[in-house]
Parts: structure tokens; sequence; C-alpha cells
């Protein structure tokens, strides 16, 4: 019965109903390419976007009358173009200068030919290195390549980033403002300052990435899948742009999110890596992570990303955290540490040093990191040496580093977990 | 378009750095630019003990010693470059030698509207 009338239900959808469907179908897998390509056509973020709705509003009505084209996207850019050389004509009419932009458009970019599909793909490339321009402010890159680039709207924006949707609003308009003024090209960076330039884009993703993964639980229903997002974009930049970088980031995104389900309890408490239930990992996506970080490291140019997702790849193929190699991680690290010095680093060999050789090794070097005055202020460098303490059974000192690691803690659910490992040393 | 490339540095650290530029070497790189088109005007400028700066309120002129603000390095010089777009403007930044002891910004220049 109930198959029946699902039947009948699509045998008497009416024509208008399924144009309507096509045409959603088209917006929700072309709209980023189709105005990618506007804007390349149009030179203007503003104008494109307006082309873009004037686009799908024809092909709502034309495709009514003349069917659904072939090649929507193809269509679809055709309309946003000519819509948008006739709004500028009309504005012309109070502003002479217009007319020679009309024509400009008119002339240069020529009626949209079949073969321009091959160049969609690196309009896609422009919009992102667009978006993140070391030019604009760093939480201007990353509003703009969710607003343009992800297709989010202002308000999941705001929502993702706890800010006020008017702030987030006004951050994008004059970014796009910024780039018309500035004349921030619509181009993909010259061989020569593309590592450079990369950096910035992955740096954007990234940052996307752990605005979702480290997002409390109790926030994280109302959050859009940040991390889902930046996953999808290092998606497309591997897609787009095959460097090693780019799938290291994309390898380390995929291994992380593959323990989302078993690192928080149901309250939203931390599971340290040593204690979480390794059943619960998507083993999916590690093998994919995996098998991304291998190509990466072939490569021989190996960046932090790539390292990174090294050490996590070798954190999950341990069927136990007690058979973790150890020593592989150690020497991980290691070489982080030289491609990009940073204490937070050294703080962390250290701790593999502790699993390998034990609590006092990881101690010695933990103390001399400290002696240095760089990590004084950072509440995991306070909890690293409370946890070798409390290893080596020295409990007034291990409740002395707790404490002080609390203090410096801001996140609550850190807190919580430095507390609880508090409270169980007194039993 | 045409973007301004302003070149900031710490006046007194400007020509003592090892790697501070020599004025042959700026006055070379100037030449280029011009070879290539680029250049529309560049000028180097005396410190800002030399400046005075001028304000004009209710019609009535006031001159004051030194710089309008006190910073940590100051305006020593300008290019006004000629570039297709910011990208463009920023390799001609980079280019210019005292970008290595200070710093340089670079503005795009607003046509001013007649009427």
């Amino acid at each position: 019965m109930t198959g029946g009338a699902a039947g009948e239900r699509a045998v008497n959808a009416s024509p208008e109903d399924r144009v309507r469907e096509a045409v959603d179908a088209a917006y929700r897998n072309e709209s980023r390419r189709v105005l990618a390509t506007l804007i390349r056509l149009l030179g203007d973020f503003e104008l494109a976007e307006e082309a873009l709705h004037d686009a799908f509003a024809a092909a709502l009505d034309r495709w009514q009358r003349d069917g659904v084209p072939a090649n929507p996207r193809a269509w679809l850019v055709s309309a946003g173009r000519f819509r948008a050389i006739d709004r500028i004509r009309r504005r012309a009419r109070q502003d002479r200068s217009l007319e020679k932009l009309a024509e400009e458009i008119e002339t240069t970019t020529g009626p949209v030919q079949p073969e321009d599909d091959k160049a969609v793909p690196d309009d896609r490339l422009r919009l992102v290195f667009t978006c993140c321009h070391p030019a604009l402010p760093a939480d201007a890159q990353v509003a703009l390549t969710l607003r343009e680039v992800c297709g989010l709207t202002t308000e999941e924006i705001a929502r993702a980033f706890l800010s006020p949707a008017p702030t987030v609003a006004q951050r994008i308009v004059r970014a796009k403002r910024k780039i018309r003024e500035a004349r921030i090209p619509y181009e993909t960076p010259s061989p020569g300052d593309l590592p450079e330039r990369l950096d910035g884009v992955l740096r954007v993703i990234y940052l996307v990435f752990n605005e979702g993964y480290s997002a409390s639980a109790g926030d994280s229903v109302t959050r859009p899948d940040l991390s889902g997002e930046a996953i999808r974009l290092g998606r497309l930049v591997v897609e787009l742009l095959p460097e090693p970088e780019a799938s290291g980031l994309l390898a380390l995104m995929l291994l992380h999110e593959s323990r989302r389900a078993a690192r928080t309890t149901p309250e939203g408490d931390i599971v340290l890596l040593e204690d979480q239930d390794r059943s619960l990992w998507d083993r999916g996506l590690i093998a994919e992570g995996g098998a991304l970080v291998e190509g990466a490291l072939r490569s021989g140019r190996i960046g932090p990303y790539t390292l990174q997702a090294a050490i996590s790849a070798v954190h999950a193929e341990a069927p136990t955290a007690e058979e973790t190699d150890w020593n592989q991680i150690v020497g991980l690290y290691g070489l982080l540490a030289r491609i990009v010095p940073s204490p937070v680093v050294e703080l962390n060999r250290a701790v593999a040093v502790a699993m390998r050789d034990g609590p006092e090794a990881g101690l010695k070097l933990v103390d001399a990191l400290l002696a240095r005055g760089e990590l004084e202020d950072y509440h995991l460098a306070h909890a690293a040496r409370a946890d070798f303490f409390r290893r080596l059974g020295r409990e007034q000192e291990a409740r002395a580093s707790y404490e002080h690691a609390i203090a410096l803690a801001r996140q609550g659910p850190e807190k919580r977990f430095l507390m609880r490992r508090l409270a169980e040393l007194a039993r | 378009m045409k973007y301004l490339c302003l070149v900031y540095s710490d006046e007194k650290k400007l020509h003592s750095l090892p790697e501070s530029p020599d004025d042959a070497e700026c006055m070379a790189y100037a030449k280029k630019l011009a070879g290539q088109g680029r250049m529309i005007a560049g000028e180097a400028l005396q410190p800002v003990e030399t400046a005075a700066t001028v304000r004009v309120r209710d019609g009535k002129v006031s001159v004051t010693d030194g710089p309008f603000a006190e910073t940590k390095e100051q305006l020593a010089g300008f290019y006004l470059a000629e570039a297709k777009d910011l990208d463009e403007a920023i390799q001609i930044a980079a280019g210019i030698p005292p970008a290595r002891v200070g710093s340089i910004e670079v503005r795009p220049i607003r046509e001013l509207q007649p009427g």
C-alpha cells in the first residue's frame, strides 16, 4: 500500500515539481562551481552573487518551458553572465562609466562554451586562494571561505564561531570590499609563491577543523558540522592541487575525526587516547587517512601536517595503548621539532619519551623545557609533570602540579579532567 | 592600477644594520622598475626630526614640530608604482631594498571622483 502511494506520487508529480527538484539539485551540487566561474567572468564578488541568484530564478522559469538543459552548470553560467551584463546596462543609464564595463565583459568573456567546463576546477581553486589571501584578516579569511567556497550562510558561520551574525556579515562585506578596492587577484598564485600561499589555505582549513573538533559537547549540538566542512574543503584542495602537505592535512583531519566517538563521554568529559575504547574508532577513516599519509611521506617533501598525521597514524595502528610504537612516535616528534621548532612539540616528544623510557626520563625533559621559561603558563606542561610524578608515586609533587595546571586551564572539559585526576590521587 | 608603497623603518637602524641597503642599491631598484614601466614616482625622506606638522582649524593655520604620531617605525620614503593587481604590487614591495630592515605598507590609490 505504502509503496503504491509513493509510486503514485512520483507519477503524479507535476512538471512544475520536477523542474523545481532539478533546480534544487543544481543549486545543491553546482551553485559553488557556478559562482566560482561567474566571479572569474565578472571580476566582482557582489555582481557574481547577484548573477547567481538571477540565473537560478531564470532557471525556474525557463526550464519549465524549454525543459531541463543537458548541462545545467553551463546553462547557469551563461544565464548568469547575460543577466549581469543586463544589470550593468540598466545601471549604466545613471552612470555612463558602467557602459564600458558591460562592453568589456561582453567582449572579453564571450558566450560560454561547453569546453569552459575544463576551467571549472581552476575557478574553484582561484576562489579558495582569493578567500585565503594573506592581505585579508585571518578571521575574515575563515568567514569568507565558509561563505563563498562552502556555501554556509552568514547565520550558520556566526553560530559556529559563537559570534553575533552582524559581526560576521560585516567581516565578509569588508573582505569583499578589500578584494575589490585593493584588487586582490582572482588567481592561483605563481609557482614561486605557491608553497607559502598553500600554507595559508591549509591554515584556514585546519582552523575550521579545530573549531569543530575541540568544541565542547554541550555546544556541539547547535553547531553546524565544522569539522565536516573542513574535511570537505581538504578533499577539494587535494583533488585540485595534489601537494603532499594538502594530503597530510586531510589525513590528519580524517585520523582525528576517526576518534570522535571515543574521545568524550556522553557528558562531554575528555577521554585520554590511552583510555579510549578503540572499537569505537572509525576504521574506514583510519584506512583512508593512513593511505594519504603514506603517499605524502613517499613524496619526500615532508611537512608538519604530514608528520602530525603520521604520528596520529601510529596511534591508530596500535591495537591497545600498551602496544603503541613509542619509539616511532619519539622519532616523528623529533623530526617535527626540527621542521617547526616549538616548545609544545618538544613537550609532546617528552611525553612520548616517558612512555618509551619511563616517567623519570620524561620529567627530566619537561623540567629542562620549563627552565627555559617558555611553557611556564601552559597548563599541559604542568599536567604532564603531574602525570610523571603520579606514576613515580611522588604524590605531594603530583598534587601541586595538578593544582597549577587546573589554575591555568581555560576550557571547561579540560579543567574537569584535571580535577578528576587530582581527586583520584587522594584515594 | 596605482599602488603607493610606503617604506617604514626605525630610522636609527635603517642605515646601520649589516643588511641595510645603500643609496646606490635603492637607485638601481627604482631604475629597474622604471625600465619595466612600473615606476611612477619615488623618493627617500629626510629623518622625522626635520618634519613639521600643519593643521587648519577654523581657518587658522597651526604648525607644530615633529611627525603627526610618535611611532617605533618612521616613514622613510615611498614608491608610487603601477601594478595589475595586489599580488604584483606585493612583488614590487618585496623587492624594495629597505624591506629587509623595515616594512613596506602597500596601499591602493583611490581615484578622486570629480563632482
